[in-house]
């Protein structure tokens, strides 16, 4: 195990911690926008989590599953944003 | 190794979620939660190098059921505060 | 080519430091709309940077990381300002320190005009 996959390892040890504060905030937060404000990081961060598991595999086909995970989490916070609005 | 680290953590996140999708007061707030508990079981398919049905995952648990659930969560609230 | 992988990597872990920093943030900024701010901005840099390395540890995977790259840019700051302007229209309610209100002022001011003429 060389320096190079430690760095990683550490990399995505932090992604992880993200993970867990939004989720603490997702089950604390006081208003349902904050809780979309968690659900939205959460997706962003599930992006950076993808791509480094599709390096640590090395296969190219999992980045594809990233762009469409954030397209979807991006549909999934307009539906919310406006059904919030009243305005669906 | 690592990837054992992200299952775990993963797995601990998605019983969360679906406690508070079962157990909330708020109607938005459970179906919010269910779509984040279909996120990651998407990356739990990943893991498990399935990438197939992880797209699939994705765009129907996380996709579609949020704005079916939705629109029909705002078609109910039109339909209470008109009566 | 052995170094470009070393700087990669370092650029990827400033990314997920920045990704953690986004998600402290949401838990210690105390209202709605600075959330907001501390959570897009900081994660968006993040999966930026990280992508960005991952780019320069594997060259030949460029194209794809760049649409994901431009994908991130386009829709996240979108999504936040969409986010934002529905919790100012439902009302919640702002931190007490908080100076001014240009969203409010500027309404204000575009529905008194028809009245006045």
């Amino acid at each position: 195990m060389d320096s190079l996959t430690i760095i990683l390892f550490v990399a995505a040890g932090f992604i992880l911690l993200a993970l867990l504060l939004a989720l603490y905030r997702f089950i604390k937060g006081p208003h349902t926008t904050d809780r979309v404000i968690a659900f939205d990081v959460m997706s962003i961060a599930g992006i950076a989590l993808i791509a480094m598991i599709s390096l640590f595999s090395s296969r190219i086909i999992y980045l594809d599953v990233a762009i469409v995970y954030g397209l979807l989490g991006f549909i999934g916070v307009i539906i919310i944003a406006k059904y919030l609005e009243r305005s669906l | 190794m690592i990837q054992l680290i992200i299952a775990i953590v993963l797995g601990m996140i998605m019983i969360l979620m679906a406690g508070v999708a079962i157990y909330h007061k708020k109607l938005k707030v459970a179906i919010i939660a269910a779509g984040a508990v279909s996120l990651f079981a998407s990356i739990l398919y990943i893991l498990l190098a399935a990438p197939d049905v992880a797209l699939t995952e994705a765009s129907i648990g996380s996709g579609l059921s949020v704005v079916i659930f939705f629109y029909v969560l705002n078609k109910i609230r039109k339909y209470d505060t008109e009566k | 080519m052995e170094a470009l992988k070393y700087i990669g990597a370092i650029i990827s872990l400033f990314g997920s430091i920045f990704l953690f920093l986004g998600a402290l943030g949401l838990i210690r900024m105390p209202d709605v709309y600075n959330r907001i701010q501390a959570g897009t901005k900081a994660s968006t840099l993040g999966t930026i940077l990280t992508l960005l390395g991952i780019g320069l540890i594997m060259p030949s995977w460029g194209g794809k990381l760049f649409i994901l790259i431009m994908f991130v840019i386009i829709t996240n700051p979108v999504s936040s300002h969409v986010l934002s302007r529905a919790a100012h229209h439902i009302g919640v309610n702002m931190y007490k320190n908080t100076v001014t209100d240009l969203l409010e002022k500027d309404e204000n001011n575009t529905n008194s005009k028809p009245e006045k003429q």
